[in-house]
């Protein structure tokens, strides 16, 4: 049983990165769940998805301490997500920050030590600096697929497996944006 | 056959689809939206819809049915109290063609008003309910709701919640049935429920239920799944996947017909197992019934009330499992992400001048009821579909005519078609002198833009007439009628003052399309 979860801000494609690794995991076999919620996404609320694949799947949620994978798309939502963990978990955080209403009107501040306490206390982590990627991609609206190209090295499934699902799930005159994505996220 | 990875209500949308289902309604309501987005997207054959409100929806599907065709009608949990009078009644009636209410609910109120358990709906209007827990068993469900709906003369609820809704999960696909239509009956004493025809209607529908009773016993929609006899777990809908993750080997007793509930199931169950307990989300349903019985069952001492469970709640609570941390805590701050109007939301110009004027604003369900947060902190009251206007009037009915000098109501396109206009005529019928502000963004924003009466477009994406908002205001008898573009703040702070100093009902319709809508 593999257990992942998505973290973002709604817009960030979260939900399609979700779709793709389900995608994935069908076709090589497994059984695969999910859950999701976006009802505020679109107001600017974070948006997660659980992600469950193996033999069999109950729960489309994730336990507490129970996610092998954390794939933050936005330094804060990773935070927010730090009870799912599995002691042995790794968190996989996008280093772009995503000031939240409370932080845009100075009431609130966006911590600026995630990194460090990340580097420091968890023992398996990869921070991603998708900047540069994204600008040579061409556009940010790729990140979701970027990140995905980071989390694919952990997973056992294959390059050509994870292009059939990605292709399955965009539109055709994406697609060629989109591998490249991907791969560049796998080189990182 | 083909496997796809569907969303529990693309899942249910399929489901309508492959019974053959003719026709369907409803109205936008998270988390329910995608089912109707779904059939329209992905179903042509099925002629579906979006109604003005839950109840029409609900009426719409209902005379389908009546007239012979396979018919669903899709709300969220608040949406089935708005169609609860013709629930009640279609009750009575029974169906022709199969007749199929989703309903959803919404544990944990993640985009709701309350938390309601509307499994006491079926009960209360004596409809068989079935529960699918996952995205599969949400097809499944559906299909064989209309099979049920069929064989037993009844409207027939499947309920789902919104951890079936928003999630996915692996769907094996079949064909579409091809259904013929039924003759339409002419056969009021089954049809039109005067009081002569509704008495014995009230008999036939108790003699169904004890029919039903057997088929909750015999379907297999209910089932044991014994493990170990030590201790049994009567569940349903989602928390039956957590107490298959939580408790592996225990027995279970799964319920996928919530009513009417299977007696000789539950009895059978429980003596085989030294202890009961009843693991479900929200209200005690289950865990009132089984000890209806007799059965000593432990369900809420344990198992929390509010809010939605989680697969840690359950293992806790059976197991006594707990989750220490291995990490330090983090201890900086996190900021929340509390959701709000986006940047150049034309709620927001509203909200600007309503705050500077500092009036009572009754609001209602939309996007712009997050004006009552910051930094807005814009409205002070708010409880369900068209309550502002109401309200609105309530206020100015207990203090007098100077309590509409200060007082709003606000009210969304959509939401005024859905549920604004009556109170509308009320407030002019019985001689108010509020101020009504409609804020027409020209769409059902919140629920991601459906179409609505007043944007001239279909579900189906077929142009159609436009409700004109000024010209119904003016029909009920509101003189004062403005249309002004909130954008110019200035031009629409000078209305509001003008309308709310007027000693007469007025309507501003607040005209601005919404900021995300293309």
């Amino acid at each position: 049983m593999k257990n992942v979860v998505f973290a973002g801000v709604g817009g960030q494609g979260v939900i399609l990165a979700s779709k793709v690794l389900m995608e994935v995991a069908k076709e090589a076999g497994y059984d695969v769940k999910e859950s999701e919620i976006h009802g505020m996404a679109q107001r600017g609320g974070s948006v997660d998805c659980h992600v469950r694949y193996g033999k069999k799947v109950y729960s489309p949620l994730i336990e507490k301490r129970g996610a092998d994978y954390i794939v933050s798309f936005e330094q804060l939502e990773a935070m927010r997500k730090l009870d799912l963990l599995a002691p042995e978990g790794t968190m996989i955080i996008n280093l772009e920050k995503v000031d939240p209403a409370p932080v845009m009107t100075g009431e609130k501040k966006y911590p600026d030590d995630i990194e460090q306490w990340v580097s420091t206390n968890i023992p398996s982590y990869q921070l991603v600096d998708t900047a540069a990627v994204l600008k040579e991609v061409g556009t940010k609206k790729a990140l979701n697929i970027v990140m995905l190209g980071v989390l694919s090295k952990y997973l056992e499934f294959t390059t050509e497996q994870w292009e059939k699902a990605i292709k399955s799930l965009v539109k055709e005159k994406f697609l060629e944006m989109n591998i490249d994505a991907f791969n560049r996220g796998r080189a990182l | 056959m083909e496997k796809k990875v569907l969303l529990g209500n693309e899942a249910i949308a399929r489901g309508a689809y492959e019974a053959g289902c003719h026709v369907a309604a409803a109205y936008p309501g998270t988390p329910s939206t995608e089912i109707l987005e779904t059939l329209a997207r992905d179903y042509r054959e099925i002629k579906s819809q979006w109604s003005p409100n839950e109840k029409v929806a609900l009426e719409v599907a209902a005379g389908a049915s009546v007239g012979g065709a396979r018919a669903l009608a899709a709300m969220k949990h608040v949406g089935l109290n708005v169609a609860a009078d013709p629930l009640f009644t279609f009750s009575y009636t029974g169906v022709n063609g199969g007749f199929v209410i989703i309903n959803a609910d919404d544990p944990g109120a993640w985009s709701s008003q309350n938390e309601q358990d509307n499994r006491h709906l079926a009960r209360a209007a004596k409809v068989p309910m079935i529960e699918p827990s996952d995205p599969a068993e949400a097809k499944e469900f559906t299909k064989l709701a209309f099979e049920i709906s069929e064989a037993y003369d009844r409207p027939v609820i499947v309920r789902i919640t919104t951890r079936i809704a928003h999630s996915q999960g692996i769907v094996e696909l079949g064909e579409r049935k091809n259904v013929p239509l039924r003759d339409v009956p002419r056969n009021p004493q089954k049809y039109v429920m005067i009081p002569a025809h509704a008495r014995p209607r009230h008999r036939f529908i108790e003699e169904q239920h004890i029919k039903l009773k057997e088929y909750s016993n015999t379907s297999g929609l209910n089932r044991i799944e014994w493990g170990k006899r030590k201790r049994g777990i009567i569940t349903d809908g989602v928390a039956y996947q957590y107490v298959k993750e939580t408790c592996p080997e225990d027995s279970v007793l799964k319920i996928g017909m919530v009513w009417p509930m299977p007696d000789d199931i539950i009895r059978e169950f429980a003596a085989g197992v030294e202890e009961v307990y009843v693991v479900e989300e929200i209200d005690p349903f289950i865990e009132d019934y089984v000890k209806s019985l007799g059965i000593k069952a432990t369900g809420k001492e344990i198992i929390p009330l509010c809010g939605e469970l989680t697969p840690e709640i359950v293992d806790s609570a059976l197991n006594g499992k707990a989750f220490p941390s291995v990490l330090p805590d983090y201890t900086t701050e996190i900021p929340g992400r509390p959701p709000g109007l986006c940047k150049g939301c034309p709620h927001g110009f509203v909200f600007t001048v309503l705050k500077k004027l500092d009036l009572i604003v009754n609001g209602d369900i939309g996007c712009y009821t997050l004006a009552v947060l910051p930094p807005y902190s814009a409205m002070h009251t708010q409880g369900c579909m068209g309550a502002s206007i109401g309200m609105h009037l309530g206020l100015e009915k207990a203090h007098g005519e100077e309590m509409a000098r200060k007082s709003v109501a606000v009210i969304g396109d959509s939401t005024f078609v859905h549920s604004g206009i009556t109170p509308l005529i009320d407030l002019v019928y019985n001689r108010g002198t509020g101020t009504v502000i409609i804020l027409d963004n020209r769409s059902t924003a919140m629920t991601g833009h459906q179409d609505h009466p007043a944007t001239g477009v279909t579900l189906m994406g077929e142009p159609t007439h436009e409700l004109d908002l000024e010209m119904l205001a003016r029909a009920v008898g509101v003189k004062r009628v403005v249309k002004v573009d909130p954008k110019d703040i200035d031009e629409f702070e000078r209305v509001v003052r003008e309308e709310t100093a007027a000693r007469e009902p007025s309507v501003i319709i607040s005209l601005r399309k919404c900021i995300l809508k293309k």
